[in-house]
């Protein structure tokens, strides 16, 4: 098949595309204006339609109105966008409703900066609006996991009816790399006879809400919701291991990090460290079993390595436990740690964990 | 048997949750109807709000999407441009449209959204217990504006019709109320002509109804129907504020 | 293959992002794992702008680098921040149209190409970027220059087909350039 070389957002948004979404709705925000530049030319092409919204909680209230309607949408942000965005994606869970939501971090908090960050880590595996809830987040490391993600993201969000989060950072969003546009076998999918569209001679109207006003109705909703969550964790977590069976320390990363944290390890190795790697794909539902497993077996400890101040490091100490150390290393702000950082991070780790 | 009166089909054979006296309960009907008339239950979606009206989908017989507040026009936004051949509509209140959601509702008429707002407003906010909305009246006792509301404190009340009016992407806006048969019948008359300039595919359409509460009010029906044909009609006039076609 | 971590840099404006997109896309071509990342931060509005290319046959890891293995610079500004980053032995590419200096370091090698002044004898001062494109390929030998030479047939076609022979000029320019001074 056919290597091309594209643009990470608009690969994604291509990606998108391709995968049957019929409706994009943003604003603008560095690092991801591509998506919605790419989307306002080629969606409308593809018989899909794009509105640049007023505000973030627009966009995500029109992905919440065409995916109440049937319709495969989406919206993309960068992180201050994103917290705006909480409101409707918290709604889209309490009404079983399923899209999909592309944020492509910078630093942070407040404005931050323009560069690539990780610092929303939290928000998106704990969830930043209201609400007991989850949703799959899935975090490419590179731009042909990043358009093979996407098709998936819709059909995961479709198979759950949730919302489906795409966690890219600034750098995914704005390099280039070679891809290949695979054929994607869609999921078998329920038909979405939920839908708001117009009841066409269906015996009831179809009422799509968040609220039930009634304590135990509510309670209901949520064990309903729950048992999704638990599938999702069940069937979509996903993570790469690289060199990880002899390993004496483990880097854990995900993202840009991810692809450092594997070069740092192969010059680990040449010094006759033997490090490995182990990358989530999705950061939720996180790889906290296999860790766990990892942790019983020979190494000596894990590091973490973000773009933050330690936020997927809780992930990787609640399933490391007090079996083995776990150590962190990050930068923030927008600043992408180097190699030789990392390595030597790793150096001091293994140092201390010997 | 003769049937003298039916309820309409655009409506569930549901009891209404409103309170004696609320006007939300006409509006429904007169909504319903239209729809009915134009054969358009099977087809309309229906947007309702945060506020008194989050329960419309159990009474509108149409499919209904429960938006969060203020965001109803965003979200009929893409409901209608990925459904462009069927009539969709929100159902907002006061706070929900005029305040909360005052940024959506004002660029869904800047983009000419060829969908139908129903604007309640009623003066105060309903569901959480008679608090001051932007559409209260000056002196207008509030829950927030114990002493009434004063415009040192809050400003003067907001026009919605006539400042959506300015935008030309909104093609008719009509303030009407529901206090007497007369008056119920031009709403009615208004709602249909909204909704035929939508499916016409004119542009944004806009019904004001300046409606009664009488329990956030502390009133009695025929105190509050009186309050607001000598208050609010005459801060709020009633009429056409815009009509493209006409002018 | 030699993997090659290369920084592009100069003002806006000056092509130094079509350059590196133009490496990286010859780099498909010939079947490279390939990465192009670029500076997209404040420094853009107005200042210097950078990319960063790595070719490679293997699996991409940390796309940004630290230590370069050539730079291409089009301004001065960019040779003073980008000449420490060479490893030992590595090429600087110069556009001596801009930058009057000459290298500070005796372990890194220097190709100076007077990109504009070429670019202005053949008439068209845009293909600058072109002659620079072909001086790297000319000196590092890591393309063919039948991949760019095809890459450029792709690139003007139709109406601007005019410009093959024009920019396979300025390539070809550029790589003797380069071939002179790395003999």
């Amino acid at each position: 098949m056919k290597r091309e070389i594209w643009k990470g957002s608009e690969a994604i948004a291509e990606a998108a595309i391709r995968a049957g979404c019929r409706g994009f709705f943003g604003y603008p925000i560095t690092p991801q204006n591509e998506i919605p530049e790419y989307m306002s030319l080629k969606m409308p092409e593809s018989g899909g339609v794009f509105v640049q919204a007023e505000s973030e909680l627009a966009a995500i209230n029109m992905v919440y109105g065409a995916a109440a309607s049937g319709m495969r949408a989406m919206t993309s942000s960068s992180s201050p966008g994103i917290s705006l965005k909480q409101e409707g994606i918290s709604y889209m869970v309490g009404a079983e409703l399923p899209g999909v939501i592309v944020n492509v971090m910078r630093g942070g908090p407040g404005l931050g900066s323009i560069q690539p960050g990780q610092s929303d880590y939290h928000q998106a595996t704990r969830g930043g609006g209201n609400g007991d809830y989850r949703m799959v987040v899935l975090a490419p490391a590179n731009l042909q996991e990043a358009v093979d993600v996407m098709a998936d993201a819709f059909d995961i969000a479709d198979q759950y009816r949730n919302p489906v989060m795409v966690l890219a950072d600034g750098l995914i969003g704005q390099m280039m790399e070679p891809i290949v546009w695979k054929e994607h076998t869609p999921r078998v999918l329920p038909e979405k006879t939920w839908a708001a569209d117009g009841r066409r001679g269906r015996a009831h109207n179809n009422f799509i809400t968040s609220l039930l006003l009634e304590a135990d109705a509510c309670e209901k909703r949520n064990i309903g919701l729950k048992a999704k969550f638990d599938e999702m964790e069940k069937n979509e977590c996903r993570w790469e291991e690289v060199n990880t069976e002899d390993a004496e320390v483990i880097l854990v990363a995900y993202g840009t990090p991810a692809r450092i944290a594997l070069s740092a390890a192969e010059q680990l190795r040449a010094q006759g460290i033997k490090a490995g790697v182990l990358r989530p794909i999705t950061v939720w539902p996180f790889p906290h079993a296999r860790l766990r497993e990892l942790a019983e077996g020979s190494c000596r400890g894990f590091l973490a390595v973000e773009m933050s101040q330690g936020q997927m490091v809780d992930d990787v100490r609640m399933a490391v436990g007090e079996k083995k150390p776990v150590g962190f290393y990050g930068r923030c702000g927008g600043v992408v740690p180097t190699v030789s950082e990392v390595r030597l991070a790793a150096e001091e780790f293994f140092k201390e964990v010997q | 048997m003769t049937t003298i009166y039916r309820k309409s089909t655009g409506l569930q054979d549901t009891e209404l949750h409103y309170c004696p006296g609320c006007s939300h309960g006409t509006v429904h009907k007169l909504v319903a109807e239209v729809l009915e008339e134009m054969n358009a239950v099977d087809t309309s979606i229906c947007i309702c709000p945060v506020g008194c009206a989050v329960l419309a989908g159990n009474y509108f017989a149409c499919d209904t999407i429960e938006a969060a507040h203020g965001r109803a026009p965003a979200v009929a936004t893409a409901v209608k441009r990925l459904h462009p051949d069927q009539p969709v509509f929100t159902y907002q209140g006061d706070g929900d449209l005029a305040s909360i959601g005052a940024a959506e509702i004002v660029h869904a008429a800047m983009r000419g959204e060829k969908f139908t707002t129903i604007f309640i407003n009623n003066a105060i906010y309903g569901m959480t217990g008679g608090q001051m909305a932007p559409t209260t009246l000056i002196g207008q006792r509030a829950t927030t504006a114990p002493l009434g509301r004063t415009v040192e404190q809050a400003g003067s009340p907001i026009r919605m019709a006539e400042m959506l009016s300015t935008l030309d992407g909104l093609v008719y806006a009509e303030r009407v109320c529901v206090t007497d048969i007369p008056h119920l019948n031009k709403a009615k008359k208004a709602i249909r002509k909204a909704f035929q300039k939508q499916m016409a595919g004119e542009g944004f359409t806009f019904i004001e109804v300046i409606a009664a509460c009488p329990t956030n009010w502390g009133m009695d029906i025929v105190e509050a129907n009186q309050w607001l044909m000598e208050h609010m009609a005459a801060y709020y006039p009633l009429g056409v504020i815009k009509d493209k076609e006409a002018e | 293959m030699k993997k090659r971590e290369i920084i592009l840099s100069g003002f806006g404006g000056q092509g130094v992002m079509s350059i590196g997109k133009n490496l990286a896309e010859a780099g498909v071509v010939e079947g490279l794992e390939v990465s192009w990342v670029p500076s997209y931060g404040p420094e853009m509005r107005g200042g210097t702008a950078n990319c960063t290319v790595i070719l490679s046959e293997h699996r991409i890891g940390a796309p940004l680098v630290e230590q370069t293995t050539e730079i291409v610079v089009m301004n001065r500004p960019s040779l003073i921040k980008f000449e420490p980053t060479l490893e030992p032995g590595g090429i600087a590419f110069i556009n001596s149209s801009i930058v009057p200096d000459k290298v500070t370091r005796d372990d890194i090698r220097a190709v100076y190409v007077p990109c504009d002044a070429i670019a202005a004898e053949l008439g068209n001062l845009k293909v600058g970027n072109m002659v620079m494109l072909g001086a790297y390929i000319g000196a590092t030998e890591a393309l063919k220059v039948e991949t760019i030479e095809e890459m450029i047939h792709e690139m003007f076609t139709g109406k601007k087909a005019k410009l093959v022979p024009l920019n396979l000029e300025a390539l070809h320019r550029g790589i003797a350039c380069a071939k002179e001074q790395m003999a």
